[in-house]
């Protein structure tokens, strides 16, 4: 059976993931995804292929409490992300989010909130090897009770 | 007394491991893990101001008190997605 939130070495599946999430019984009117892909071009560099580490306890955590605030923000909506770790080739998916409601604007809501609200606070780090070397990836200092944050990534979503 | 002490991504790098077990005088908070490591690892000292920490799997704060046999992460800021 699929888990709604995981940190994993193996490839994503957004198939398992939206069966897992959407309710096929006709409940659900509304299902979107993000896939987030290793891209080839970073800040001017030629990227060969990228590694992600976490802190996969806290990460995994992290990953539940945005599920949490989802819920929290949108009742009626459903969740499931999935964060790959290791080595991952151009192209291939790093993370994947399934959001699925009754109505549509909840389900794109819910779904750029959890890929904004990723960057912010889940303990997971790209290590990116691009050609001329290679350079740890650093973005946001996390900290889940920064209000202003959360806000911004709810700003974001509903935009 | 002992605790586990968790690097990540660059800080891991700068301090040539993972997971490193330090001894320190108790009573003693996460901030004093720190400093007793930044001692040993200059290098590392960049990243106070823009670090987080964790006590045992959950976010934390510097002034958070340790016990025997905790885990202290030090974490970059962070770059999933």
């Amino acid at each position: 059976m699929t888990p709604l939130v995981a940190v994993t070495k193996d490839p994503l599946s957004l198939d398992a993931l939206t069966a897992a999430v959407a309710d096929g019984a006709g409940a659900d009117g509304a299902v979107t995804s993000f896939a987030g892909l290793v891209r080839q071009d970073n800040l001017g560099r030629k990227v060969a292929f990228l590694e992600y580490e976490a802190y996969e306890p806290l990460a995994v955590k992290g990953l539940q409490r945005i599920a949490d605030e989802v819920k929290r923000n949108w009742p009626s909506a459903k969740l499931g992300v999935h964060h790959r770790i290791g080595r991952l080739a151009l192209g291939e998916a790093s993370i994947i989010i399934v959001a699925a409601s009754p109505h549509r604007g909840d389900a794109f809501a819910a779904c750029r909130y959890t890929i904004e609200r990723v960057k912010q606070i889940v303990p997971i780090w790209k290590h990116e090897h691009f050609d001329g070397g290679d350079v740890w990836l650093e973005g946001a200092t996390a900290d889940p009770d920064d209000e202003t944050a959360r806000q911004t990534a709810y700003r974001i979503a509903c935009a | 007394m002992r605790v586990t002490v968790r690097l990540f991504a660059r800080l891991r790098d700068l301090a040539g491991s993972g997971e490193l077990v330090r001894d320190v005088p108790a009573p003693a908070t996460i901030e004093q893990v720190w400093r007793s490591l930044v001692k040993d690892m200059p290098a590392l000292a960049d990243y106070e101001r823009t670090m987080s920490v964790a006590l045992n799997t959950d976010y934390s704060r510097m002034s958070a008190a340790v016990q025997d046999g905790d885990e202290v992460a030090f974490l970059p800021p962070v770059s999933g997605g």
